[in-house]
C-alpha cells in the first residue's frame, strides 16, 4: 500500500548532526562482530578502541558544537531529539567517562582474567542510552534510552563470572530498576492522556492551551509523581536509594565507576529534560518534591557513609549524597523552568555531574587497584599502609577525596560552590545552609580513608596481604582524572563557561 | 454493549491479576496472566486496535507467558511457595498498603480530572482518516505510518535494545573462558 501511498515522506535526518551516536554504535558493533569472528585481540586492543570511540565521539561533539553556535539549535529525526548545546555537553561527559573508564576496564578484566571484548561493546551501547536520555525531546525515545542504559548496567554489574557478590548486584539491580522503568512508563502513561503527545514541544504547546482548566488535575500531577519516582530511583536520590550500596560493591569495580559517572550523568540530563524541557507548567509543583529529595539525600547519604566499614560501600553512600547536592542544582533550575533566562542551576547541576564523573573514576580505579585479585579487598583496612607501599597512588587517592570532600583549588569546590551559589541566587538559603552542614559530616568519611592510608599503624599479616599493583593504564587513566581535577580546582573559568553556554536558550535554526 | 464488554473484560483483568498474586502454585501463577493479557487484547479489540490485540495475544500471551512456563519448568514445578512465610515482617502487610495507596490515588485521580481529559486534542487525524482506521487494513496502515514517520527513532532505538540483550546474554550464559573455542562464542 506503500508505493501506492506516496504522501509518505519520513523524517529528514541530519547525519552529521546524529554522528555521535553512529559513532558509537557503529564501533559496538564492530567490537562484537569482529571479536567474535576474530581471535582474541592482542593485549590492550580491545580498551584502547572503546577508548578510541570515546575519544572520536569528544571530537565529534566540539564540531557540533562549533555547528550549533554557527547556525542555532535544531531538532532532529522528526522532532524526538534536540541538536542542542545542553546534549553535546551531556555527551562530551559520557564519552569522555568512556575513555577513562575502559582504560581502568582493561587492567582489571587482565587481573581477573575475564578479559574480552564484550564489557567494552556494553560501555559503548550503554552510552548510546546516555547520549539519547541527554537530547530526547520525546518520552518515549527518553524511556528507550534508559531502558538501554538500565539493562547494560543490570548485564554489567553481573558480569563478573567468578564472584558471587556480583551476581546478587545484577539481580537486585535488574529487580528494582525494572520496578522503577515500570512507575517511569506509568508516568508517561499518564502526562501522555492529559497532553495528547509523548513529545515535549508537543506536550507543551498543548498545555499552554490547556492549563488553566487541568492546573490542579489530579491525573497529570499523578504522571509527574510517577516520573519523578522513576527518575529518583535512577539518580539513586534517598528514599529510592536502597539499591545503590548493594549494587556499587558487588558490581566490579570499573563497572561501578561506570554507573556512578556515566549512569549518573544520563540520569540527570535525563530529569532536567522531562522537568525543565517537558513540565515547566509544573515546576511550582515538582520543585518541592526536589527540595525534599535534595534534603534527604544529602543528609542520609553523607550520614550513612561514614559509618560504612566497606570502601566500595563509603563510595556509594558518598555517591548519593553527591546526587543529592546536583539535585541541588535541580531544584534551583526548577525555580525558572520555562523561562527564557534560565539561571545557573541546570548549568551548575551538569558542571557538577561533569566533574563528579571524573572523580569518582579516579577515586573507583585505586580502590580497583587496591582489591587486589578477586576484587574483595575493598575495606577499609585493605588501603592500610598504602602510604608506604605506593606513595604517588596514595597522594593521587588523597587528592580525589579531598576534592569530594569539596576542598578549595580542587575540582569537586568549583562543583560544590556552583550548585549552592545557584541555590542562594533562588533564594533557597535553607538547603544550601544544609548541604554545607552535610558536605562538612561527609568530609569525616573522607578522612577516615586518608587516615587509613596514611596514618595507620600495620598490623601483623599486612606483609602476607597481595602488593597492589599499577598497571600502566590505570595509572595514566588516574593521571589524567587527578590532573583534570587539579587543573579545574585552578582555573575553573572556561569550564563554567562552557557548562552555562550549555544551558542558554539559541536561536532556533530557521 | 460496549460497556458490557468493558465490564467483562474487566473482569477477566482482574481476576487474572489477583490470580497471579494470590496462587501459590507457579504455573498456574503465570496461567493466571493469560486470563490478564486476554483481557487487555478484548480491550484493545473494542478500542478497534485490532492489530493490537492480535501483537497482545501472539507475543504476550503466546510467547512471553510461554518463556515463563519454560523458565518455571526448568527450575522445578513442585517448589510451591509458601505464602504464609513472611520473609521479612510486616513487608506483606506494607505492600498492601502501599499497594493499596497507590490503586486508591489512581482511582480517585482519573474520577476527578474525567472532565479535564475531553480537552485533550483529539488524535491528529492526517491522510488517513478515521474511516480508514475503521476499515480492516486501515490500523496496520496507520501504525506502519506512525512508526516509520515519527517514531522512526524509537523503532531503531529497540534495535540497540535488542543489541544489548543479545551481549548481555551472551556475556552472563557463558561459563569461564577456558578453551580458545568458548572466547569465539
Amino acid at each position: 500500500m506503500i508505493a501506492a501511498d506516496p504522501t509518505l515522506i519520513g523524517p529528514s535526518v541530519n547525519w552529521f548532526a546524529l554522528s555521535p551516536l553512529l559513532v558509537l554504535l557503529g564501533a559496538a558493533l564492530v567490537l562484537l562482530v569482529v571479536g567474535a569472528l576474530a581471535p582474541r585481540w592482542p593485549r590492550h586492543l580491545y580498551a584502547l578502541f572503546a577508548a578510541a570511540t570515546g575519544l572520536a565521539t569528544m571530537i565529534l561533539c566540539f564540531f557540533l558544537w562549533h555547528d550549533i553556535s554557527a547556525h542555532g539549535i535544531t531538532t532532529l529525526v522528526g522532532g524526538t531529539l534536540r541538536f542542542d548545546d545542553f546534549s553535546l555537553f551531556v555527551t562530551i561527559t559520557i564519552s569522555a567517562s568512556i575513555v577513562l573508564v575502559a582504560f581502568v576496564t582493561d587492567d582489571y578484566l587482565r587481573r581477573e582474567d575475564l578479559e574480552g571484548p564484550e564489557v567494552y561493546a556494553l560501555y559503548l551501547l550503554a552510552a548510546i542510552g546516555g547520549v539519547v536520555m541527554g537530547s530526547a525531546n520525546d518520552l518515549i525515545v527518553l524511556f528507550l534510552g534508559l531502558e538501554i542504559l538500565s539493562i547494560s548496567m543490570y548485564v554489567m554489574a553481573a558480569s563478573h563470572r567468578k564472584r558471587i557478590e556480583s551476581q546478587e548486584a545484577g539481580i537486585k539491580y535488574f529487580i528494582l530498576g525494572g520496578f522503577s522503568s515500570a512507575f517511569f512508563l506509568y508516568g508517561i502513561a499518564l502526562v501522555y492522556g492529559t497532553a495528547g503527545s509523548t513529545n515535549f514541544t508537543e506536550i507543551v504547546s498543548s498545555f499552554n492551551t490547556t492549563v488553566p482548566a487541568v492546573r490542579h488535575d489530579a491525573f497529570i500531577l499523578a504522571g509527574v509523581g510517577m516520573l519523578l519516582v522513576g527518575l529518583g530511583f535512577k539518580v539513586a536520590a534517598v528514599p529510592f536509594h536502597f539499591w545503590a550500596p548493594d549494587v556499587y560493591e558487588g558490581a566490579p569495580t570499573p563497572v561501578t565507576s561506570f554507573m556512578a559517572s556515566v549512569g549518573k550523568v544520563a540520569a540527570f540530563a535525563a530529569m532536567l529534560r522531562v522537568l525543565l524541557f517537558a513540565l515547566p507548567h509544573w515546576r511550582d509543583d515538582y520543585r518541592p518534591i526536589i527540595w525534599v529529595l535534595a534534603v534527604l539525600t544529602v543528609v542520609v547519604g553523607s550520614v550513612m557513609a561514614v559509618v560504612q566499614t566497606n570502601v566500595k560501600r563509603m563510595l556509594a553512600f558518598s555517591s548519593i549524597s553527591h546526587a543529592g547536592f546536583i539535585l541541588i542544582g535541580v531544584e534551583a533550575a526548577a525555580h525558572r523552568a520555562g523561562q527564557p533566562e534560565g539561571g545557573d542551576g541546570a548549568s551548575s547541576a551538569l558542571l557538577y555531574v561533569l566533574l563528579y564523573s571524573v572523580l569518582v573514576i579516579g577515586t573507583f580505579s585505586v580502590v580497583a587497584m587496591v582489591g587486589r585479585t578477586g576484587d574483595s579487598a575493598t575495606d577499609l583496612a585493605s588501603f592500610r599502609g598504602l602510604a608506604k607501599s605506593h606513595p604517588l597512588i596514595a597522594s593521587a587517592m588523597t587528592v580525589l577525596l579531598l576534592a569530594q570532600a569539596g576542598v578549595p583549588l580542587t575540582s569537586g569546590f568549583v562543583a560544590k560552590f556552583g550548585v549552592i551559589q545557584a541555590a542562594v541566587e533562588e533564594h533557597s538559603y535553607a538547603i544550601a545552609i544544609i548541604a554545607m552542614v552535610a558536605s562538612v559530616i561527609a568530609a569525616f568519611l573522607y578522612l577516615r580513608i586518608m587516615v587509613s592510608m596514611w596514618v595507620s599503624e600495620p598490623e601483623a599479616g599486612d606483609d602476607a596481604r597481595e602488593a597492589v599493583r599499577v598497571p600502566l593504564w590505570t595509572g595514566i587513566a588516574l593521571s589524567l582524572s587527578v590532573g583534570f581535577t587539579l587543573f579545574v580546582g585552578f582555573f575553573p573559568g572556561w569550564l563554567i563557561d562552557a557548562a552555562k553556554a550549555a544551558t542558554v536558550t539559541r536561536p532556533t535554526r530557521p | 454493549m460496549q460497556l458490557f464488554v468493558f465490564i467483562c473484560a474487566g473482569l477477566m483483568i482482574l481476576t487474572g491479576a489477583i490470580g497471579v498474586i494470590v496462587r501459590s502454585h507457579p504455573v498456574h501463577a503465570a496461567l493466571s496472566l493469560i486470563l490478564t493479557l486476554f483481557g487487555v487484547a478484548v480491550m484493545y479489540v473494542a478500542q478497534e486496535a485490532q492489530f493490537l490485540a492480535a501483537v497482545q495475544v501472539i507475543v504476550y500471551a503466546g510467547a512471553i507467558v510461554v518463556l515463563f512456563l519454560f523458565v518455571i519448568m526448568l527450575l522445578g514445578v513442585d517448589t510451591a511457595e509458601d505464602l504464609r512465610i513472611e520473609p521479612f515482617k510486616l513487608q506483606r502487610k506494607f505492600a498492601m498498603l502501599v499497594g493499596g495507596g497507590v490503586i486508591g490515588l489512581v482511582t480517585i485521580a482519573a474520577i476527578s480530572s474525567r472532565d479535564n481529559l475531553a480537552l485533550v486534542k483529539p488524535l491528529p487525524s492526517d491522510a488517513v482518516g478515521s474511516v480508514e482506521i475503521a476499515s480492516h487494513d486501515g490500523n496496520i496502515r496507520r501504525l506502519a505510518r506512525d512508526l516509520f514517520s515519527d517514531h522512526v527513532l524509537a523503532f531503531e532505538l529497540t534495535s540497540v535494545l535488542l543489541v544489548v540483550a543479545v551481549v548481555g546474554t551472551v556475556l552472563l550464559a557463558r561459563r569461564a573462558p577456558k578453551s580458545p573455542s568458548e572466547t569465539t562464542s
